[in-house]
């Protein structure tokens, strides 16, 4: 049995979508900016995929910028904000938990001379709105946060926080990073005062390479990539239109029958943290209730490496990430475990499982099986 | 353009009867590097001397790389060819090369003139004198300095007249394939692929070993190996590579030995198995990594553990180098970036906090007791199910 575990790495594409690619790979393959009728079909495909997406989150079409995924989007939007809004301060305020696409953006705007606030995390890894409290200021310009964190599964209070922001700090622009929960929560930007939301494409059975930034209207913001003006000049470069419209397919389908998927999820999910549980020396971090999402699961294991559990599992067909491992394969200690305060000697010894609307529960008793037997077989053998 | 590389070597010129051997070993490995280059190349010996002549277009540089790959070449030296049709248009030859290689013509030089050819109407020296003149002539700002000269220019007189001013240098050593076969430990760290490009350089053929730990170690801990052999190839050429699974054999010694003595008991148990294959395939030794000290496992009472396993010699070119100057040479033979790739090695995955470093060989050989039940069968399982790559440089 195969049994892919590492959603929230990246899906496997829908069907519908990879055919809608591959027609606008091989038949209507019109660069959107030319003025011929194919251009005007490729157009239209871009337009028909913004509709899509913004219909999702109940914004305009207008509001959706295209760009290479989610990377580039929380890229464009941090350093956008941060150099559109300088002159009205220079304090920016993100979490010591993001994902290197927001952590390292943050860093660049530390070396540029902006003061950086890292807000703390509880041990299930939840922001709190009386620590953004303590720390915003007259000349903050800038909160960055994420929705779901992809290590732990922390659904942020991101509702709580942004309408808190609108009544108080209105001028203060708030970027949310929806990678991990773009298809797992409805997400209304104009209900919870978000201005800004990063997504990506191949998280949601979308292709790889694709993703967008939502820009509320009248944000200013920079562009980073300079060029045609594509795209009212925020993102410049022709419009990978296959990839588009995949992901216009691809946000469309996840949020059909979107209440009974989630259910779905977070009926495995129970099953999975019961089950998983019950081997000696396992915990699952983060909450198991629904303030964490429905489709991430970390699990720490005492006395096993994170790397030799993931090989061994792999053996088995079974395909889960080490700790936060989604982007890089240097094993370097993740910031979100250490966060949640994570004892030193489970940094290491921590996998995420991920699931999907395609996982099975048959799957997930298969995998259990295995974990029951390579468990306490390789918590024989340690390192001394 | 240049119209041939004249190929210099050292060493293979002293060896007597057997040269021509070295020197047709030479000549082959060329011919199998350019391969790798667009072009149509000649390569010809004449007269103890080897000739990569070229025909058509080439790039220069992907020459030079290519060259400066093959062992036993010590120096690479674009030539100019020009028929004799008299004293004139040679100068001419000189001028048009040196206005083309040198466009700062401040630089002092000296004329080398040598005739392989001894009924030309001038002598050397008449030649040397000659045409310095009128290199003076053309260029004024150069002058001529016959004790450090920073331009030699080497005008020789064969059937044809060869002019060339710079020499490349090429790795030295002697051609691939003229001193028989080693097996090679390969890991996946910066130490081992130095150590078998050095031993290739002797000329020796290599052959490698390499012992993986599922699921300690990964997938693409073993790909990261082939990819150090096959750099490791593109100078010593195909490199056969076994693959061991030692996991079995790592647990066993794991769960009946002294954790401290884990790494040397291991390291036992691989000299062995790579002796084994060492032995079937005819390689004269075995080639490792170590350097005194660098490690627990790497001290000399380790060494003098590890080694009394082996029949075979064990070479250790690495022996007294510093790290850094091991690294010095993996970065030039571009085996580096790949070595520093962060994946585990069975060496380390069980390896204890405090390790002995001065391990008593009696104490380990009664240690190794313990293992009796069931070694010897790990040990043909491990042989048995090895798998082979061969690994090409690219």
């Amino acid at each position: 049995m195969e049994c892919y575990l590492d959603n929230s790495a990246t899906t496997k594409c829908s069907q519908a979508a990879t055919e809608k690619m591959v027609e606008l790979l091989t038949k209507e393959f019109g660069n959107p900016s030319s003025m011929h009728e194919m251009g005007m079909i490729a157009e239209n495909e871009v337009k028909a995929a913004a509709e899509k997406i913004a219909s999702t989150l109940k914004v305009q079409p207008k509001e959706i910028y295209f760009t290479s995924g989610g990377t580039e989007s929380n890229n464009l939007a941090i350093l956008g904000v941060a150099d559109a809004a300088k002159r009205r301060g220079m304090h920016v305020i993100t979490s010591m938990i993001e994902h290197p696409s927001v952590a390292n953006p943050f860093h660049v705007l530390e070396e540029r001379g902006y003061e950086v606030t890292y807000l703390p995390v509880d041990e299930q890894g939840h922001i709190t709105l009386s620590d953004l409290q303590n720390v915003i200021r007259d000349d903050t310009i800038l909160v960055s946060l994420m929705y779901i964190n992809n290590e732990i599964g922390a659904i942020e209070p991101i509702s709580e926080i942004g309408n808190w922001l609108k009544a108080n700090y209105p001028e203060v622009v708030f970027h949310v990073d929806a990678i991990q929960a773009y298809g797992k929560i409805l997400i209304r930007p104009k209900k919870e005062g978000i201005d800004l939301l990063s997504v990506s494409g191949h998280k949601i059975h979308g292709p790889k390479g694709s993703g967008f930034l939502y820009i509320r209207d009248k944000i200013k913001i920079h562009p980073i990539i300079f060029g045609g003006g594509q795209q009212k000049g925020m993102r410049s470069g022709t419009e990978n239109v296959p990839a588009i419209a995949g992901l216009g397919v691809a946000a469309q389908e996840i949020y059909e029958q979107f209440d009974e998927k989630i259910a779905h999820l977070y009926e495995l999910r129970d099953y999975f943290i019961s089950e998983v549980s019950k081997i000696d020396g396992v915990r699952v971090n983060g909450a198991a209730d629904h303030s964490n999402a429905p489709h991430i699961v970390s699990v720490s294991t005492k006395g096993v490496r994170a790397e030799v559990l993931l090989h061994a599992l792999e053996d088995k067909h079974i395909y889960v990430s080490a700790g936060s491992a989604c982007s890089s394969n240097k094993p370097a200690v993740s910031a979100t475990l250490k966060a949640i305060g994570l004892p030193n000697d489970l940094l290491d010894a921590t996998v995420r499982f991920s699931f999907s609307v395609h996982t099975t529960k048959e799957e997930l008793d298969y995998a259990l099986s295995q974990m029951n037997q390579l468990i306490p077989m390789l918590q024989k053998y340690t390192r001394h | 353009m240049y119209q041939a590389f004249l190929i210099k070597y050292a060493e293979i010129a002293i060896k007597g009867k057997n040269r021509y051997l070295f020197e047709d070993a030479l000549v082959k490995n060329i011919n199998i590097n350019l391969k790798q280059v667009d072009g149509n190349f000649n390569v010809r010996k004449e007269n103890g001397r080897v000739y990569v002549e070229t025909e058509g277009d080439y790039d220069f540089d992907e020459v030079v790389e290519a060259l400066s790959r093959v062992f036993g070449i010590v120096g690479i030296c674009p030539v100019i060819m020009i028929e004799d049709t008299g004293f004139d248009d040679m100068a001419k030859a000189v001028i048009d090369h040196i206005n083309e290689a040198y466009p700062d013509k401040h630089f002092t030089f000296k004329v080398d003139a040598r005739r392989a050819r001894k009924n030309y109407p001038m002598t050397s020296m008449e030649i040397n004198a000659a045409i310095g003149e009128r290199i003076l002539e053309a260029f004024p700002e150069t002058k001529v300095d016959v004790h450090h000269p920073q331009v030699m220019i080497h005008i020789e007189v064969r059937p044809l007249i060869n002019i060339y001013s710079t020499e490349i240098p090429g790795p030295g050593g002697m051609p691939t394939g003229t001193a028989g076969k080693g097996m090679l430990l390969l890991s996946g760290g910066i130490d081992s692929p130095v150590a078998g490009y050095m031993v290739a350089k002797r000329g020796v053929s290599l052959e490698a070993t390499y012992f993986h730990a599922p699921p300690y170690t990964s997938e693409r801990a073993k790909q990261k190996v082939v990819d150090l052999a096959k750099k490791v190839a593109r100078y010593a050429g195909p490199i056969k590579l076994n693959i061991v699974n030692f996991t079995d054999i790592q647990l066993y010694i794991y769960e009946k030995c002294p954790h401290e003595e884990l790494t040397i008991i291991m390291r036992r148990y691989m000299m062995k198995i790579a002796e084994h294959f060492a032995k079937e395939d005819g390689c004269l030794g075995l080639i490792t990594g170590e350097s005194i000290g660098q490690v627990a496992s790497q001290t000399m009472q380790s060494l003098l553990a590890t080694n009394e396993v082996c029949e075979l010699p064990v070479y250790r070119p690495l022996i007294a180098f510093d790290k850094n100057d091991i690294v010095a040479v993996s970065e030039k033979i571009d085996t580096y970036e790949t070595s520093i790739l962060p994946y585990e090695d069975c060496c380390t995955i069980f390896v204890a906090k405090h390790p002995v470093t001065k391990p008593n060989l009696e104490r380990i050989k009664k240690s190794e007791l313990a293992l009796n039940e069931k070694i010897d069968a790990l040990f043909e399982e491990a042989i048995a199910s090895t798998e082979v790559v061969i690994c090409k440089g690219e």
